[in-house]
C-alpha cells in the first residue's frame, strides 16, 4: 500500500547576506503510512518545527520551500497546489497542534467559535449542526462540562484544558493526518502524560496517522511505530522505535539518549552532548555534527549518505559503512 | 460589573469637578476681565463700570464668586454670558448641533478610513503603496489644520469657486426650501471643514493602526488559523483586525471631546457655528460665564471618552471585561 505522506527532499531557504541562503531544513526525506505515528526527534534548532511547517506550506516568510522538494499527501503534491486546493488540505487533511496552545487560540474568540469556524470552514453544515460537533468534541478530548466551556474564553481554562482545545480544533476538519508540534512542552509535566495518551488514543479511534515532533526521547517509546532524528536540518538516524531503543547508532542519537536520565538500570552521570546546535549559516562542510562528534569519522569531511545499519535501520555516518 | 461602573462614574465626576475649579481659578487669574475692554471704545465713567462690576458679580471675593458659581452650576444653571447677554446653556444648545455634525463626522471618517487604511497597509506591508500611504500620512500627520484650511479655502472656494468657503448655510437660502436643497447645501458647508479636520487626524489614525495590525498578523494564532484551512479574508478581517483594534479604541476615546470643541482653528477658519469658534470668541471676550460653560462640557466629553474606551475594551476583548 502506498505511504499516506511521502516527503522528498524537503529544503527550505531562508535568503542570508553572507552566504547567498541558508537551508535551516535540507533534504528531509521520510514517509509516513496510514494509522502510522512517526516521531521526529531533535534538540531545538534542527529543523524539526520547521519540517512539519512546510508540510502545509506555512514556512515563514522571507522563508520560502526549494524547488525540488516533494510533500505527496495520497498521490497529489501538496506543493504545487493553488491556494483554493491547499485550504482543502489545511486542517482538513492535515492538521496542526502547535506547542503554545495559549497564543495559538485566539483570545476573542470563545471555544465554542473556535472550533465551530473551522467546521464551517470544511464542511457544509448547518449552525446548530456545527455546535452540535463542537460539543461532542469537546467531550471526546475530555473537557469536563463541554456544555458550558463552548461559550468559555481561552483565557478562563487551564492550559491542559487549552491544549484539549487545541486538538478538538484540529479534530474539527476530522484530519488522516495530525502533526503534534511538542504538543506538551508548555504543559505542567502532570498534564504532559494526560495529553499525549489522548493523542495517542485518538489516533486509533480515528485512524489517523501522526507526526509527533518531540526534543523529548522519553515521551517517545510506547507512543510511535518508528523515530527520524534530525540534526542541523537532516534526518541522521532513522528506525522502528524498538530498534532505535535497542541499538541507538548515530553518534548524536547515542549522545540524546546517554542525556536523558533513567530510572532502572545503574545509576550513571549523565553525559550531555557537549555544544549546541550551530545556526544553519555556520554548519560545517561534509558530516554536520563532525563538530560535536566524540568519534570523527576519517571520512567526515564528506557529507554521508543515509547508510543501511540494519532492516528497516539507516544513519547519515559514515560508521554504518565500517559495521558491514 | 455595577460596582464597576459606580467607581468610574464617580471618578468621573471628581475629574470634572477638578477640571473646572481649575478653569475657574485659571481664567480670572489671566490679565483683564469680562469688562476691561468695555472702555475701549468710548470712556466710561467709573462708577458706571463699577456698577456693571457689581451687577456680574465681579466685585466679590474670588472664593465667593466660586461659590455661587458652584452652587448654580449644580442645580444646571451656567449664568448669562456677559457678552450675549443669554443664558449660556441657551447659547450652548444652540451650537452644539454644527459641533456635533463637524466633529461627529470627521470622528467617524477618521477612525473608519483610518482603521482601514492602515490595515489595508500592513497586509501591502513595503509595497508601494504603503509606503506612498507612508508618507502621506505623515505629511497630513504634520500639516497645521488651520493652514490646511487656508489653502482650501482659498483653492476650493475661491479659486475654482465650487465649495463656499464658511458658514453653516446659504444666507440667501430660503428658510422654506425644499428640504433636499437645504441638505444638499448643508454637505457644501460641511465639506471643507470636515476634509480638514479628517485630513489632519487620519495620519495618526493610519499610523497606529498600521503597526497594531502588522503585530496581530505575527501573533501565532493567525499562523494557527491558516494550518486550519480558514479562508485568508476571514484570518484578515476577523482574526487580525478585531485584536488590532485597541489603539484606535484608546485614540476615540481621547479624541470624543472634538465632539463638542470641533476645533477652535477649523470652526474660526471656516466661520462654522460650533463651540469650537464660540469658545474662541468667549476667550477673547473674557466671558467667564460662557467660558465655564464650555469647558464643562468638554471636561464631561474627556471622561465620558475615557469610560467609552474602557466600555469599547471590554466589548473588544473579554480579558478585560469586568467580573
Amino acid at each position: 500500500m502506498s505511504p499516506l505522506l511521502e516527503v522528498r527532499d524537503l529544503r527550505v531557504t531562508f535568503p542570508d547576506r553572507a552566504t547567498g541562503g541558508v537551508h535551516p531544513v535540507d533534504g528531509v526525506s521520510f514517509e509516513l503510512a496510514r494509522g502510522e505515528t512517526l516521531a521526529l526527534v531533535g534538540e531545538s534548532g534542527c529543523g524539526k518545527s520547521l519540517s512539519a511547517l512546510a508540510l502545509l506550506r506555512l514556512v515563514p516568510p522571507p522563508g520560502r520551500i526549494a524547488s525540488g522538494s516533494a510533500v505527496v499527501l495520497d498521490g497529489t503534491d501538496v506543493l504545487a497546489l493553488d491556494d483554493k486546493s491547499l485550504r482543502k488540505v489545511r486542517g482538513r487533511r492535515i492538521a496542526m497542534i502547535f506547542q503554545d496552545p495559549m497564543t495559538s487560540l485566539n483570545p476573542v474568540f470563545t471555544v465554542g467559535d473556535q472550533i465551530t469556524e473551522v467546521v464551517h470552514a470544511h464542511f457544509k453544515v448547518p449552525k446548530q449542526e456545527a455546535r452540535d460537533r463542537a460539543l461532542k468534541l469537546l467531550n471526546e478530548v475530555g473537557i469536563p462540562d463541554a456544555a458550558s466551556r463552548l461559550d468559555a474564553y481561552p483565557h478562563q481554562l487551564s492550559g491542559g484544558m487549552r491544549q484539549r482545545v487545541m486538538i478538538a480544533i484540529a479534530l474539527a476538519g476530522e484530519p488522516e493526518l495530525l502533526i503534534a508540534d511538542e504538543p506538551t512542552t508548555a504543559l505542567d509535566v502532570t498534564v504532559q502524560a494526560q495529553i499525549l495518551e489522548l493523542l495517542d488514543q485518538l489516533r486509533a479511534t480515528h485512524g489517523m496517522s501522526m507526526l509527533l515532533i518531540t526534543h523529548d526521547l522519553g515521551i517517545v517509546a510506547g507512543r510511535a511505530d518508528r523515530v527520524a532524528v534530525m540534526y542541523a536540518g537532516q534526518i541522521v538516524e532513522q528506525a522502528s522505535t524498538a530498534a532505535l531503543f535497542a541499538k541507538p547508532s548515530h553518534p548524536y542519537t547515542q549522545g540524546l539518549f546517554a542525556s536523558v536520565p533513567r530510572l532502572t538500570g545503574p545509576v550513571g552521570h549523565l553525559m550531555p552532548i557537549p555544544g549546541t546546535v550551530p545556526p544553519p549559516s555556520a554548519w560545517p562542510s561534509g558530516c554536520r555534527f563532525r563538530t560535536r562528534c566524540p568519534i570523527v569519522h576519517a571520512r567526515s569531511a564528506e557529507m554521508p549518505p543515509m547508510l543501511q545499519v540494519g532492516p528497516e535501520h539507516s544513519m547519515r555516518c559514515w560508521l554504518a559503512e565500517d559495521q558491514q | 460589573m455595577a460596582r464597576w461602573l459606580a467607581r468610574r462614574l464617580l471618578l468621573a465626576a471628581l475629574t470634572v469637578a477638578i477640571a473646572i475649579t481649575l478653569a475657574f481659578f485659571l481664567m480670572r487669574l489671566a490679565p483683564g476681565d469680562p469688562l476691561s475692554r468695555l472702555g475701549d471704545e468710548r470712556p466710561m465713567p467709573a462708577a458706571e463700570l463699577a456698577g456693571l462690576r457689581a451687577r456680574y458679580g465681579l466685585d466679590q471675593p474670588l472664593l465667593s464668586q466660586y461659590a455661587t458659581f458652584v452652587v448654580a452650576a449644580t442645580g444646571g444653571d451656567f449664568g448669562r454670558s456677559i457678552h450675549y447677554g443669554r443664558p449660556v446653556r441657551e447659547i450652548i444648545l444652540d451650537r452644539l448641533p454644527a459641533s456635533v455634525l463637524l466633529g461627529g463626522g470627521a470622528l467617524l471618517l477618521t477612525m473608519l478610513g483610518g482603521a482601514l487604511l492602515g490595515a489595508m497597509q500592513a497586509l501591502r506591508r513595503d509595497s508601494p503603496l504603503d509606503r506612498t500611504a507612508g508618507v502621506v500620512s505623515l505629511a497630513a500627520y504634520a500639516t497645521p489644520s488651520f493652514w490646511l484650511g487656508l489653502v482650501l479655502a482659498w483653492l476650493v472656494g475661491i479659486e475654482w469657486r465650487l465649495l463656499p468657503v464658511g458658514g453653516f448655510r446659504d444666507p440667501l437660502l430660503a428658510p422654506d426650501a425644499p428640504w433636499m436643497t437645504q441638505v444638499v447645501d448643508l454637505l457644501r458647508h460641511l465639506a471643507l471643514p470636515l476634509l480638514t479636520l479628517t485630513v489632519v487626524s487620519i495620519g495618526a489614525v493610519m499610523r497606529y493602526q498600521r503597526t497594531a495590525m502588522l503585530e496581530a498578523l505575527a501573533q501565532p494564532f493567525v499562523a494557527a488559523a491558516r494550518a486550519r484551512g480558514l479562508s485568508e479574508r476571514r484570518i484578515r478581517w476577523r482574526h487580525a483586525l478585531r485584536t488590532s483594534l485597541f489603539p484606535i479604541v484608546t485614540l476615540l476615546g481621547l479624541w470624543l471631546p472634538v465632539l463638542a470643541a470641533g476645533s477652535v482653528f477649523v470652526e474660526s477658519v471656516f466661520a462654522w457655528p460650533g463651540l469650537g469658534s464660540l469658545a474662541a470668541e468667549a476667550v477673547g471676550t473674557r466671558d467667564y460665564p460662557l467660558l465655564m460653560g464650555v469647558t464643562l462640557l468638554v471636561a464631561v466629553l474627556v471622561v465620558l471618552g475615557g469610560l467609552l474606551a474602557d466600555l469599547a475594551y471590554a466589548a473588544l476583548d473579554p480579558r478585560v471585561r469586568p467580573a
